[in-house]
């Protein structure tokens, strides 16, 4: 079966007819989407043996330490704890696929009801971060290109250094320290502010999107101060990573053919840039973007707690702090499917954009 | 000898023996590494701050875990070089004790994932086939997961501490360097020069152990020390996050997260630890920047 779906074996094996470029790019597209379920059974796999190995009794974290032997014990068998690992982890896909996380010790909800409602506040801030992003990494990429080992050109690539070494959760507190507490310019902690709590109808838990809908612009104009701190310091590191990249894509660009033929041409500098070089950089950028995007989620948990910001990150880390392992293990799994679905995504982007991937 | 005919005898063009072949390589290297100002000063500041590492006890002005309440988060002073926590304990030694812990882990985290990397790596890649596809799609699995949310749920089920960190990241952090030795023994697979040792009769574990594995160690390298940067993050994120180090333990991570309620009066106490982690992460990229440059000029 795996044999079929390698992007090796979509190659023509010399047959009479030579398959079609787009059908070429189907099988591949097809090679890469096969190899999805078996990265989400190991997925589910790694997420079951780390609740494997807690040593935290899941039935007495529900039944309590006091609970009688016989009430323990029937505990036991309902969860299936009686049965091989083999068997329990069969029951555990089952769950999966069946949307069932199981229950949280700590809010008494299902898991899956309590990721539904904290998602929408982690998407706002990382759409927003990367949004950010891009609106300043990419010009600052292409503008290091432009002046290769000029100071410029140094200045982007120590920014683009600092960006990745500074840990998010201290640019976080010193962002707080410098724009809430000294300059006052910022608000603090939390999605709004408390006068506008509740006052608009929660219709896709994302706040701006809801004051928007609402027609609520002084709610709107709260939810986005709020936002834009977290989500720029978020952004910092992403935005780093995309600026180092475009100038990596825009230098190959550069120096390829066309644009000496545009330069002879005698088109401006400006044109040249964006319209000729900057252009064919879009698809390995959309590939970064989509990876990136992925990788702000890892940003969110440290992000949210220093931002009191009820997301999926706090709800992770909150989670785990209680020792709430049906919680954990829930929000890892659906992080870890986010991420896969972000990777295939900017894979398939890649081989759909670019005509030169077969 | 003289200092000339040292440099003469490295850089000659007919090196008289293996040794000296090997040693006026390395001169080589080193020479387009020093042109670099960024990179000596990242490397300058990696062995400072090892070297302040190892040699903490000297260096702390009191015992790191020594409490005086009646001095709490006090401003630096001539008593107390960079103030004192929340406990009231010197914050200079915390700092220096610290860096023992931080940059321990990290050691240990290399030292446990870049021999398994480079072995599953070598193996996936030389032997092909169903060895290939069944060490990938685990390195797959384990690429599928951002690093710090294993790391997180790993640690849960263990017990928050400095060892459960440690095995939590290095778990996380073989797969790329598996995937990048693959990909360069994919390479090297095919040369005339590992044709001629099949040729002699050697054993596929010698021709991987002595012929391949030494040529994916450049790349290793730098990758490695690109990667001790997130590898310091992600452990001072868990530190933050209450899950690495336990406090009384002085880490960075976790020094920041018991003082982080200080940030709007006493801001030096949670910021200092934080300008340590920078520094350590910033100079492990600028040394990595600098060995990509004089190692793998192909990455640029």
């Amino acid at each position: 079966m795996i044999e079929n779906t390698s992007p090796r074996a979509a190659v023509p094996s010399g047959g009479r007819a030579r398959p079609s470029a787009a059908r070429l790019r189907l099988q591949a597209l097809s090679a890469t989407a096969a190899s999805v379920p078996i990265t989400l059974f190991g997925l589910a796999l790694v997420t079951f043996l780390i609740g494997r190995v807690v040593p935290i009794d899941p039935v007495l974290a529900i039944v309590g330490d006091r609970a009688p032997q016989d009430v323990v014990e029937r505990a036991r068998l309902e969860l299936g704890l009686d049965q091989p690992l083999y068997v329990q982890f069969w029951h555990f896909l089952g769950q999966i696929l069946r949307g069932d996380l199981g229950r949280s010790v700590m809010t008494s909800n299902p898991v899956t009801q309590d990721i539904a409602r904290f998602f929408p506040a982690t998407f706002e801030l990382a759409t927003f971060a990367i949004l950010i992003a891009v609106l300043i990494g990419v010009p600052l990429g292409v503008w290091a290109a432009t002046r290769q080992g000029r100071w410029v050109d140094q200045a982007v690539r120590l920014f683009c250094l600092a960006g990745h070494s500074l840990p998010v959760f201290v640019l976080g507190l010193v962002s707080l320290l410098l724009f809430y507490a000294t300059l006052e310019i910022a608000p603090g902690p939390g999605r709004q502010g408390l006068y506008f709590e509740g006052l608009v109808d929660e219709r896709t838990g994302i706040l701006t999107l809801d004051a928007l809908l609402a027609g609520d612009m002084p709610a709107f104009r709260d939810a986005l101060w709020h936002l834009a701190q977290p989500a720029g310091v978020l952004a910092f590191f992403s935005l780093a990573y995309i600026a180092r990249m475009t100038r990596a894509f825009m230098l190959a660009e550069l120096k390829s053919e066309y644009v000496t033929a545009a330069r002879a041409k005698g088109l401006s500098g400006l044109r040249i840039v964006w319209g000729h070089a900057f252009r064919n950089t879009a698809v390995p950028l959309v590939t970064v973007l989509a990876m990136t995007y992925a990788g702000l989620l890892e940003g969110a948990v440290l992000t949210e707690t220093i931002f009191s910001w009820p997301g999926l990150g706090q709800y992770l880390t909150v989670s785990l702090l209680n020792a709430d392992m049906n919680a954990v293990l829930g929000a890892t799994l659906v992080v870890g499917l986010i991420y896969v679905v972000l990777n295939l995504l900017a894979d398939l982007l890649y081989r759909l954009l670019d005509p030169r991937v077969k | 000898m003289s200092e000339t005919s040292t440099r003469a005898w490295l850089l000659s063009d007919t090196p008289g023996s293996r040794a000296q072949a090997r040693w006026g390589r390395r001169y080589q290297l080193w020479l387009a590494f020093r042109r670099n100002w960024l990179a000596v000063a990242g490397l300058a500041i990696v062995l400072l701050m090892l070297a302040m590492a190892l040699a903490a006890p000297l260096l702390a002005t009191q015992d790191p875990g020594v409490q005086n309440l009646a001095n709490r988060l006090a401003p630096p002073s001539a008593a107390h070089w960079l103030g004192t926590d929340e406990l009231g304990r010197d914050t200079w030694s915390r700092l220096v004790h610290g860096g023992r812990v931080t940059l321990g882990m990290v050691v240990a985290v290399v030292i446990l994932v870049a021999p398994l990397g480079l072995v599953v790596g070598c193996v996936a890649g030389y032997a092909g086939g169903l060895w290939d596809r069944v060490l990938m799609r685990v390195t797959d699995v384990f690429l599928a997961f951002p690093r710090l949310i294993l790391a997180l749920a790993f640690v849960a089920a263990m017990k928050p501490g400095v060892e459960s960190a440690v095995i939590a990241i290095a778990l996380t952090a073989w797969p790329p360097y598996a995937r990048l030795a693959r990909a360069e023994t994919l390479t090297i697979r095919n040369t005339d020069y590992i044709a001629a040792v099949r040729m002699t009769g050697a054993s596929p574990w010698r021709i991987i152990w002595k012929h391949v594995a030494p040529m994916c160690l450049p790349s290793l390298t730098v990758r490695v020390t690109l990667d001790m940067s997130s590898i310091i993050l992600t452990a001072a994120g868990l530190g933050f996050l209450g899950l690495g180090a336990q406090p009384p333990i002085p880490e960075w991570g976790t020094m920041i997260a018991t003082a982080r309620r200080f940030i709007l009066e006493q801001w030096w106490v949670p910021v200092i630890p934080g300008i340590a982690i920078f520094l350590a992460s910033l100079a492990f990229n600028l040394l990595g920047d600098g060995l990509r440059d004089v190692l793998d000029p192909k990455q640029r």
